[in-house]
């Protein structure tokens, strides 16, 4: 028996497992380009720390505790770096585009509270359970079902009024 | 998968991940990895006459080819444990790999020139594997030739083990050893496909 038998999956198979889970989550956190470029530098950066990662962790966590970071780093240097809007963006229309629905519905997620998003993001749409979710997020599973359950309160009341004003 | 929990059926929406966009980034990561050193095992499948192919690279050459009845699945996860967990489907590295074969089963190559990476093989077995091409296209020899030229006459047996094992299947020829009698023996992709590379070779 050789102890270095411990089987190791092949990375392309954690991109499988994992990679659309993580994509949904950079998608709901940061604008398209941001998201994606998140996903590319998340998942190289597991692939060269991947041969140390410990075979009892939740890969799911920790691919998106990465993402996390990423994104927070993307948010603080956007922050340093204000850039001046010639005008102000328009709202996308949110009625008679059916191909885009929600826009709404994203926007709002951007911008929930960060541990309300976090909580959102992670538990609903990346199916991280919510104890992994708190660590994650640096607070308790209860804190962290509580952040969710106010994040949807709160997106559900947007998504059914932009939906009644798309129905007039 | 997401979440569904009752009342959260409106963020359905916010799931959609499409195909296309998907893929692109998956290659993208390929050539990333492959750009900033990280891509330890490459990989793809081309469809031939004796099946569809496995084909792993490392930066050093080729490193595994594997038929359908090793599985493909288990061969990589194979390749985990022993080169590398550094794996991905990153069809460029094996695109010189996949034109020789291609020109192989289409009768117009008779050796191939690639970098191999023999690293799978030790000791006996790897001497074996250098005496196997040494057998010319369209030509056999038997398991005991092939013992007695790798300095071990008696080790018949384990020239077959050898041969079984072979990390490189196609590109170096354990199809090309037969037993003494003139039987085909066995073969690692099955002795159908023994066979049809042996009539291959033998009608050009």
């Amino acid at each position: 028996m050789r102890l270095h038998d411990v089987t190791v999956k092949p990375f392309e198979q954690i991109v499988d497992e994992h990679g659309p889970a993580v994509l949904r989550a950079c998608r709901a956190m940061l604008a398209p380009a941001d998201a994606d470029d998140t996903w590319s530098e998340t998942f190289l950066a597991a692939l060269r720390a991947y041969p140390r990662l410990r075979p009892d962790s939740n890969v799911r966590a920790w691919l998106l505790t990465i993402a996390h970071r990423k994104a927070i780093d993307l948010h603080r240097a956007a922050a340093r770096a204000p850039v001046p809007a010639a005008a102000v963006p328009e709202r996308p229309a949110t009625y008679g585009i059916p191909a885009e629905p929600d826009t709404a519905l994203r926007d709002a997620v951007r911008t929930l509270p960060p541990k309300q998003r976090g909580a959102v993001v992670y538990h609903y749409l990346a199916d991280l359970p919510y104890h992994e979710v708190g660590k994650l997020l640096g607070t308790s599973e209860a804190a962290a079902r509580r952040s969710a359950a106010d994040g949807i309160a709160a997106l559900r009341t947007i998504y059914q009024a932009d939906h009644q004003e798309a129905a007039r | 998968m997401m979440t569904t929990e009752p009342g959260t059926g409106f963020l359905a929406s916010l799931a959609a991940v499409d195909d296309q966009a998907f893929s692109g980034l998956r290659a993208r990561l390929a050539d990333e990895a492959a750009r900033e050193g990280l891509l330890d095992v490459a990989y793809r499948t081309i469809d031939t006459p004796v099946g569809e192919l496995l084909l792993a690279a490392t930066e050093r050459g080729l490193v595994r080819v594997a038929y359908p009845a090793e599985n493909h699945d288990a061969v990589l996860s194979a390749l985990a444990g022993r080169v590398s967990p550094r794996i991905l489907h990153a069809p460029a590295r094996l695109d010189a790999a996949a034109r020789e074969l291609d020109e192989y089963f289409a009768r117009t190559r008779h050796s191939f020139g690639l970098n191999l990476d023999l690293q799978l093989a030790r000791g006996f077995r790897l001497a074996v594997l250098e005496h196997l091409t040494e057998i010319g296209y369209g030509k056999t020899a038997s398991y005991a030739a092939v013992a007695a030229a790798s300095g071990s006459p008696a080790a018949v047996r384990a020239v077959g083990t050898a041969c079984a094992r072979n990390p490189l299947p196609v590109v170096i020829p354990c199809h090309r050893v037969v037993r003494s009698d003139g039987s085909i023996g066995n073969y690692v992709g099955g002795t159908d496909a023994k066979q049809v590379l042996l009539d291959l070779e033998a009608a050009a």
